[in-house]
């Protein structure tokens, strides 16, 4: 059975033109998951719509 | 006088400038600690002897002809193999790498430390395009820890960590993104400096992740590291994140009584996950501070979520075009890792970034009623090689993953830290002594004091 982020595995991969063999897939998706678990707690945080990003550019 | 390996590159400055020792001598016993040791260490990948010697011998005709000479003359030190070393292609730990050109001139660090007088021996192992927190190196094999050598050595400045707790040479270079310093500084048991963002010129290194990238000293001594530091200062236009402010000499502040200053331990997510070992090491430093309180870090645990959605991203994004059209010539684990990182969405990045601003906010309040805050550098000693997972309060955690959960907070918002090792037995581990932006004076004040209560040193090497 397919795993939840298969699909948009192949289709990233495909919009990247990032190959993914089939014996990588396991642990691509093992590291996604963690990526966006820990992109998901800092997602929930709330923060005012004025926040700057961290890095400036400076002219 | 022979150099001998115990050695501080501050003694080694002061025999050659009295003449008591050449610097040619001095090269030469750290070349031959080298040849003696490094085949267990396994800490250098190159060793560039024509080089030393050819410099060593031109100190020495300086000072024979009555020139001046700098705080560092003779003292040999090695960096990282991601510093450009003329004549050498900048690995950066990977096997990639290694087709690239040989670099035409030397890292900034590398020059400024040469001006003051010093001599490169080598470059270091790490882990592959310093994405790690082990030392482990798929292509060049592991650095081993000095004390242990069939433990890590942490990373991913593996290989500096080894260099120096092995006393092969007493001050190398590394990089921190998320801990690269602090973790094999804390396994090997030697000090090392994670400057202020900015601080300290990147020009002529290999990047990792360019929001979150540092460079800094490992040395045996407290003296040592500042002696280094201060001979790396000041701005360079060729590192666009590095900072116009002038060169501040520490070495010559730190004698200064640390009394006054307002130590606290950080509490709640520094104080969990972490062995009995870490918990004995903070508790030292802060009995001979006379820290009782205790600050919380908010959102301490999101901080290290963001910093790791930045770091997979930007070092995917950096890699992007190698992981297409190399991608079996990578560590199978790195390059999985960096996919994974590419595939994040882009919200999550900005948002990762944003926060990154919200919570600089909360610690430059701590920083006005705290002058210095105390934390684990790293939950454990040094693990095994090749070892997984660890259990911690009957929880088996994976150990790679672990490693840098109480350094990723701090350099997350570029605060400049100093790894102190207290010299448990059987095993080292560090302390991180942590401050406000530009403020690593305190930060070397307070670990030099440490230094002379004896709570902190750098043992010798107990595996060699």
């Amino acid at each position: 059975m397919a795993e939840p982020l298969d699909d948009y595995i192949d289709a990233v991969s495909k919009a990247l033109a990032l190959p993914v063999e089939e014996a990588w897939r396991p642990a691509v998706r093992a590291n996604l998951e963690v990526s966006l678990r820990l992109a998901r707690l800092v997602d929930e945080f709330a923060l005012p719509d004025e926040t700057e990003p961290a890095p400036i550019f400076t002219a | 006088m022979t150099a001998k390996p115990e050695m501080t590159a501050a003694g080694i400055a002061s025999a050659v400038r009295d003449r008591k020792m050449s610097a040619l001598d001095a090269t030469e016993a750290a070349l031959a600690r080298v040849k003696q040791h490094d085949g267990i260490l396994n800490s250098f990948t190159d060793v560039s002897a024509d080089r030393a010697r050819a410099r060593a011998r031109a100190i020495d005709a300086d000072i024979a002809a009555g020139k001046k000479i700098g705080p560092l003359a003779g003292v040999p030190f090695a960096v990282k193999n991601l510093f450009d070393v003329a004549g050498l292609p900048t690995r950066a730990g990977s096997k990639i790498n290694r087709d690239l050109a040989p670099a035409k001139r030397d890292a900034t660090l590398i020059e400024r430390m040469e001006a003051a007088g010093a001599v490169l021996v080598g470059a270091l192992n790490m882990g592959e395009y310093a994405y790690d927190f082990t030392g482990e190196n798929v292509h060049d094999g592991p650095s081993r820890n000095p004390h242990d050598t069939t433990r890590m050595t942490g990373g991913s400045s593996g290989g500096s960590g080894s260099a120096v707790g092995g006393a092969l040479v007493p001050i190398a270079l590394g990089s921190d993104t998320n801990g690269s310093i602090r973790v094999p500084s804390s396994f090997c048991g030697i000090f090392g400096l994670k400057p202020t963002y900015g601080r300290l010129s990147r020009a002529r290194s290999f990047p990792f992740v360019a929001s979150l990238d540092h460079l800094g000293p490992f040395a045996r001594s407290v003296t040592d590291l500042a002696l280094a530091y201060d001979a790396m200062q000041g701005p360079d236009a060729d590192d666009g994140a590095c900072t116009t402010r002038g060169v501040e000499p520490v070495t010559p502040l730190l004698e200064q009584s640390i009394s006054g200053l307002r130590v606290a331990i950080a509490g709640g997510y520094f104080q969990k996950n972490v062995f009995p070992e870490a918990v004995e090491a903070v508790g030292r430093v802060a009995k001979a501070l006379g820290a009782t309180q205790v600050v919380e870090v908010p959102e301490a645990a999101r901080a290290r979520a963001a910093a790791y959605v930045i770091t997979t991203t930007e070092g995917a994004s950096l890699h992007l075009d190698r992981l297409r059209k190399r991608p079996n010539d990578f560590d199978p684990a790195v390059r999985d890792r960096l996919i994974a990182g590419a595939m994040v969405p882009a919200p999550m990045i900005d948002r990762a970034q944003k926060f990154r601003r919200w919570y600089r906010a909360q610690l430059a309040q701590i920083f006005k009623s705290v002058d210095v805050l105390l934390a684990p550098a790293t939950p454990c000693t040094a693990p095994k090689l090749g070892q997984v997972n660890f259990t911690l309060d009957g929880v088996e955690l994976p150990v790679r993953a672990n490693i840098g959960v109480h350094t990723q907070p701090i350099s997350f918002i570029g605060l400049p830290v100093v790894a102190v090792p207290v010299p448990l037995e059987p095993l080292p581990i560090g302390v991180q002594i942590i401050c406000a932006p530009w403020r690593e004076d305190i930060a070397l004040r307070v670990a030099h004091a440490l230094e002379k209560m004896g709570v902190v040193a750098a043992p010798a090497p107990r595996g060699l």
